[in-house]
This record gives C-alpha cells, structure tokens and sequence, in this order.
C-alpha cells in the first residue's frame, strides 16, 4: 500500500537533528505514523544507544529485528539496535562463510579494527544493514513497507551517509567498495528521505540549515523539516509587544490579582509576572526568527507540540498522529 | 527531599592547585558555553586561563575573537584584568593537532611520507575517535607549555559522555596493539612467507582482508603504522599519558547536563565512570532551569494558586491579560517543578556530587556579557 503524504513513495527514512532536540522519539513518532494502514516498519537506530528500548520501555535490543508496537490498522514496528561488529560478522559469514574464524579475527583485535579505526568501514556496515532491510523481500514483496534510522546528528549526518567518498580512500576496488556503491545509490534516490529534526532555538536551526547544504552538496535527498517541543505562545499579540517593550499596565495587573483572590505579595508577584512575561515575549521574538530562518529552507515543515510530561508508548502514538495530520505521512 | 551540596564554583577556580577542568556531557547541553563561562570567570578572578573549545556557535566563537580555527590560543578582548589575570581561547583543529603531533616527532622525509599516506589522511580527519584523542593531545600540549595556570577543556560532541575517556586509549590501543603487529609482519619480515610460517590463521584472514578492502588498502596501512612506529613509542603510551593527566591530581571534572532525563540519564553514567576510574569530579553543572525567575529570587505564588486565580478571573471574565500572565506562571512553574524532581532523583542516586545551577535563558549565549551572567549564576550569585 502506497504512503499518503508528503512523503509518499518514501521507503528509507532517515532522521537526524542537533543532540538534545529529539531526534530518537521523532523517529519512533514517525515509524508509528507510517505503520498506518496495516504497513510493515522497521525502527532502527545503529548509535549503540539503547534509545529506542528506553523509548519503548522494553529491554535492550539484541542484534534481531523485534516488535516493539503495534500500529493503527494492524500495522507493525520492528526495531533493530544496529551494532558494527555483528554486522561486520554477518557480512563476512553471508560471503565468505567464515565459521569459527570469524571468532579468531575477533580475538585478535580485527573485528574492533574495523569496526571502530578503520575510517568509514564502520559507517558501511551500519547503513549496509540498514540499506539490506530496505531491500529484504520475500515472495517479490518487500518485507517492511518502509524503514526509519535513527541516524547519528546532524552535524555528522552528510559524512556518516556520504559512505561512498568514506571508503573511496580506503577500498577503491573489491566487495566493499562494490557494497557501497550500490547503497549509495539507493541512499540518492527517490525512495530515501534525510528528515531533520530542530527545535526552535538558534544553534539547532543553524546546524539544521547546515545540515540541509550539506546533504544537499553530496546529492542526498532532504525530506521534511520536523520542528520539535512547539509551545504555543501563551500572551495575545498585543500583550507580547507590551511585555516585550516594558509597557504592560502594573496597576492593570495589581488589580486583576485581586480580582483573582491574590492579595498577599502582590507587588512581588507582579514584579514576578512582568519580568516573565518579558522573558517569554523575547523567547517568542526569536521563535518566531528562527521560523522564518526554516521557511527561507523551502522544504515541507511539520511542527510538533512539546510533550511536558515525559515520552511515553501513548506520547508517540499521538506525535504520530501529529504526523500523519500535519501531512508528512 | 535530598537537598544536594551546591557547587562552589568559586573555590574551586580560585584555589592555584585547580589546573585542569574538563567539561563533560551529552549532546546539546551547553558544554562549550559553560567551559567559555567558567574560564572567563577564573580569569576575571586573576588565573591565567585558557579555554580549549571543540565547536562553539559562530557568534559565540566570533564574540571571543575566535574567528579562524588555528589551532593556536590567542587573547580574548574585553576581559577585566584587575584582578591580574587573562583569556586565553582556541578551536581545536584536529586534523593540524595530528599533522603536528607527526611533525614534532618524525624526520621531515618520515613526516612527508606519513602526511602523504592516504591512511593516515582518513585517520587523521576521518575517523569517530580522532576527535576526542586530539582534544586529549592538545590538553596535554598546552598542560605542558605551563603557559596557564588552569585550562578549561569543552569535550567533543561525541554520541556519548563517556567516549571523550574512552576513544584515545581505544585508538592507542589499536594502533598499538596486536593486530596492527600481525598486518605489520609481512611489512617487516618481507613477505607473506613469514605470516604463514607463524600462523595460518593469520594468513587466512590477512587474505580476506586484502579481499574486502584491497590489497592496497591493507600495503597502506602497513606503511602507516611503520612509519609511525619508528617515530614515537608508540600510540598507547601517549593515549596513556594523557589518562594519567586526566586523574592527577589538579583536575577537576565537570558534568554538565540540562534538567531532562536523557541528559541525566548519561551525566549519571558519566559521574559513576569517573568513580569507577578514580577521577575528580567537582561537580553537575544544571544548565538552562526555569526555578530561578528572571531578575531573582522564588515568586510567592506557587503555580497551583496561579492556575487557580486564573480560573477565578476566567469565571468573573475580564482581565484577560492577567489570565495569561497567571496562566503563563503555573506552566513555568510546573516546568520548574519537573526539572527539580529530576534534578532530586540524580541527587538521590548521587547524594555526593555538588550542583551548580544556570538559569534557562531566551536567547542563546552570545558574548562575554551572557558568559559573565552564565558564570555569575553558577557561581550562586543570581
């Protein structure tokens, strides 16, 4: 069944974004929204974080495909914690039928050579994993109806997928190189999107327009811009100028805290109220830079609401539904 | 309630045997800005600091004069130097802190060779723990300069607190240990003969290497690790060098986190690994919380009350704007109160480790003005 919105057609989702802005619940958020309609998702993240356990609230993930959730219209979400060294081992036993050798090069140190020195060989296997489920089919029909990574921040994302110029350095001829070709071209294609998820503050924004020149040097499709934790402004327009400006009415507030019930501290409490409310009306000011500093970005933007309480299994249910409303899905 | 000791940023810059503060975290949560902060502090009170960034925000960096990234500290303007003290701040450049490390250590034709190799030039840049290796390399170059009497080090941005102590010892031990010896056999004896002789296992999987990466690949690696091995005794000791430096006494670490789970989830990692590694830690650095009002002090109104006057004046009608106010103080409340019972929990589970608390700002810490009032809160001034 194809996807509806605007990602449709989309089969390789990859999110990423600055560290703190949520990168790990929008991409739990966004497999949930495309298990929709009875699909089939795989959740992965190749960090070595355990994020989407602690999201789930299962226990850690092994190097397996489980199901963590079950979507609307009997729908699924797999999630696989992607980890170099089993991929590494998986690889080499898919085409070299290894045995117990394997074992051997692990002990000798070979296995976390690769895995973890050898520059780019690392960023292969984890996006070759991934770039293998995209692919996986059984009976002509692909197996997962779309695949999201949790991919490492933004600030790496253009040089953790560009896996190609990574091994040019190193293998310029041989299986690996022929591995990375060929995930590369999937990666360009159509059927990836690179999300970025930012926050309405500066660094984050900066990083995410960073972000966008930086995947689109190398050719890499951007998807959409996800704005995460969005709090409504809470003063009507007028009074933001005013709070903004130092010029609300105090005796207006005295009175109205009266009128209210409150009449100890009141002056101290206005003092209070004033100077939030100007803090509050500045936070609005630069969201409202920072929107329009994303606009110029002319990619689709879905904002999320900030979740006060905590994410949990019911929190990404309805940030999914945040999703599919606002059309990313 | 676990009330927790608060940190005494003070003392601890002041006292002379503080030599080293690493600022430590996950993600996100205000390192570089605290690191600017505290060494902008320390110089103000009369240290000769020096501040090692890894990748401050651009208005921040152009702020402290750190328009190009040298490699090479250089003096912040406008610090109050009464006191007798100075800034010094630098970017580290990683790629140039290895090209040096070579330089300083090789013959110039050695060096040509090595810089050349296209190896060394993927390790050197490319490579998840070069990073924080050479943040650690660079420490221990400006500790050995003893140009300052304390150096602020910002940790790189790595996907974990915990891999700024473990990638230099992984990548010393690498490069050092002994799969590196086996791939150098050949290298060294001339010839495979030798390997097979040895182990056929060795020769076995040497092959499947060349298979995967490239014959090629692997001849460049060997010429890399033989250069390097002739230059210096080897990568691990220097990875071990930079350690020990780490848990002399002089250092002191600081975790930094922002009140949310994830951040004190990891800052929780990180405070029992320095334990477990006997290493100093000064304390948590609680960045960005709402509990402190804007211009000081706790407002006499808990934000159960605020919500319920709002709801008397949305009964009565009327006063609309102070229904907003009201209502905007029980939400930043509420905020304030999660962040505390959070910040609870990790004092619970760490009832040692001293605290230190920044105000949540609107706007992002552009100057030495921000610094000072970001200090000025750790400092319990606010």
């Amino acid at each position: 069944m194809a996807a509806r919105g605007a990602t449709g057609g989309v089969r390789l989702h990859i999110v990423t974004g600055k560290g703190g802005t949520g990168k790990t619940t929008v991409a739990a958020a966004l497999a949930l929204a495309l298990s929709g309609g009875g699909r089939q998702v795989l959740l992965t993240e190749v960090e070595g974080r355990q994020g989407i356990a602690q999201l789930f609230d299962c226990p850690p993930l092994p190097y397996e495909e489980r199901k963590v959730a079950v979507g609307p219209d009997g729908g699924d979400v797999y999630a696989l914690a992607v980890d170099p060294e089993a991929a590494l081992l998986e690889y080499l036993e898919m085409y070299y039928r290894l045995g117990r050798a394997g074992k051997g090069l692990k002990r000798l140190g070979a296995v976390d050579f690769a895995t973890t020195v050898a520059p780019g060989l690392r960023d292969v296997l984890l996006t070759g994993k991934v770039y293998e489920a995209v692919r996986r089919s059984a009976r002509g029909t692909p197996v997962y109806d779309a695949v999201v990574m949790d991919a490492p921040p933004t600030g790496r994302i253009a040089r953790f997928l560009n896996v190609n110029a990574e091994v040019a350095g190193l293998a310029r001829v041989g299986p690996i190189r022929g591995q990375a070709d060929s995930i590369m071209s999937v990666l360009r294609s159509p059927r990836t999107a690179v999300h970025l998820v930012t926050v309405l503050e500066e660094m984050p924004v900066q990083e995410t327009i960073d972000g966008v020149a930086a995947l689109a040097a190398i050719d890499l499709p951007v998807g959409g811009v996800v704005v995460n934790m969005v709090r409504p402004p809470l003063l009507p327009r007028a009074a933001l100028t005013g709070a903004g400006r130092g010029t609300l009415d105090r005796a207006d507030v005295v009175a109205g805290l009266h009128a209210a019930g409150v009449t100890a501290h009141v002056e101290k409490i206005t003092d209070a109220l004033l100077a939030e409310a100007a803090e509050h009306a500045r936070r609005v000011k630069l969201e409202r830079r920072e929107r329009r500093a994303l606009a110029a970005l002319d990619r689709p933007t879905w904002e999320l609401p900030l979740v006060t309480d905590g994410i949990d299994l019911g929190a990404l249910y309805q940030l999914a539904s945040h999703l599919v409303e606002r059309g990313a899905v | 309630m676990n009330a927790s000791t608060r940190l005494s940023i003070d003392s601890l810059l002041d006292d002379p045997a503080t030599r080293i503060v690493v600022c430590c975290g996950a993600g996100g949560v205000g390192k570089t800005t605290t690191a600017a902060a505290i060494a902008l502090r320390a110089a103000e009170r009369g240290r000769r600091a020096v501040v090692l960034t890894i990748d401050p925000a651009r208005r921040l960096a152009q702020s402290m004069g750190l328009d190009e990234l040298d490699n090479t500290p250089r003096t912040v303007g406008g610090v109050d130097s009464a006191a007798g003290g100075r800034l010094d701040a630098m970017m580290l450049d990683m790629k140039r802190t290895f090209d040096e490390v070579v330089l300083a250590h090789a013959d110039p034709a050695r060096a040509r060779e090595i810089l050349a190799n296209p190896f060394y030039r993927s390790v050197s840049s490319g490579f998840a723990g070069t990073q924080e290796y050479m943040a650690m390399e660079k420490l221990g170059q400006l500790r050995a300069s003893d140009r300052w009497d304390l150096i602020v080090v910002d940790t790189p941005p790595s996907r974990s607190a915990l891999d700024f102590l473990d990638a230099p010892a992984r990548l010393g031990a690498f490069l050092d240990g002994r799969f590196i010896r086996v791939l150098m056999a050949p290298a060294r004896r001339g010839g495979r003969a030798y390997v097979r002789v040895v182990s056929a296992g060795v020769g076995v999987f040497t092959n499947i290497l060349a298979r995967i990466l490239g014959a090629q690949f692997l001849t460049e690696v060997q010429t890399f690790v033989a250069a390097l091995d002739t230059m210096f005794g080897g990568f691990r000791e220097r990875a071990d060098a930079t350690y020990q430096l780490l848990a002399a006494p002089g250092t002191a670490f600081l975790v930094v986190a922002a009140p949310e789970r994830d951040a004190l989830r990891e800052a929780s990692y990180f405070v029992e690994r320095l334990a477990a590694e006997r290493m100093p830690l000064a304390g948590l650095v609680l960045n960005r919380v709402h509990d402190i009002v804007p211009g000081g002090g706790r407002t006499p109104l808990s934000g159960d009350r605020a919500a319920a006057a709002a709801e008397a004046l949305a009964d009565s009608g009327g006063h609309r704007l102070v229904r907003a106010l009201l209502v905007l103080h029980a939400e930043r409340s509420a905020l304030a109160a999660r962040e505390r019972r959070l910040a609870e929990r990790f004092t619970a589970a760490h009832p040692k480790v001293a605290v230190g608390r920044v105000a949540a700002r609107p706007e992002d810490v552009h100057d030495l003005l921000d610094l000072r009032a970001v200090a000025s809160d750790l400092a319990g001034l606010s």
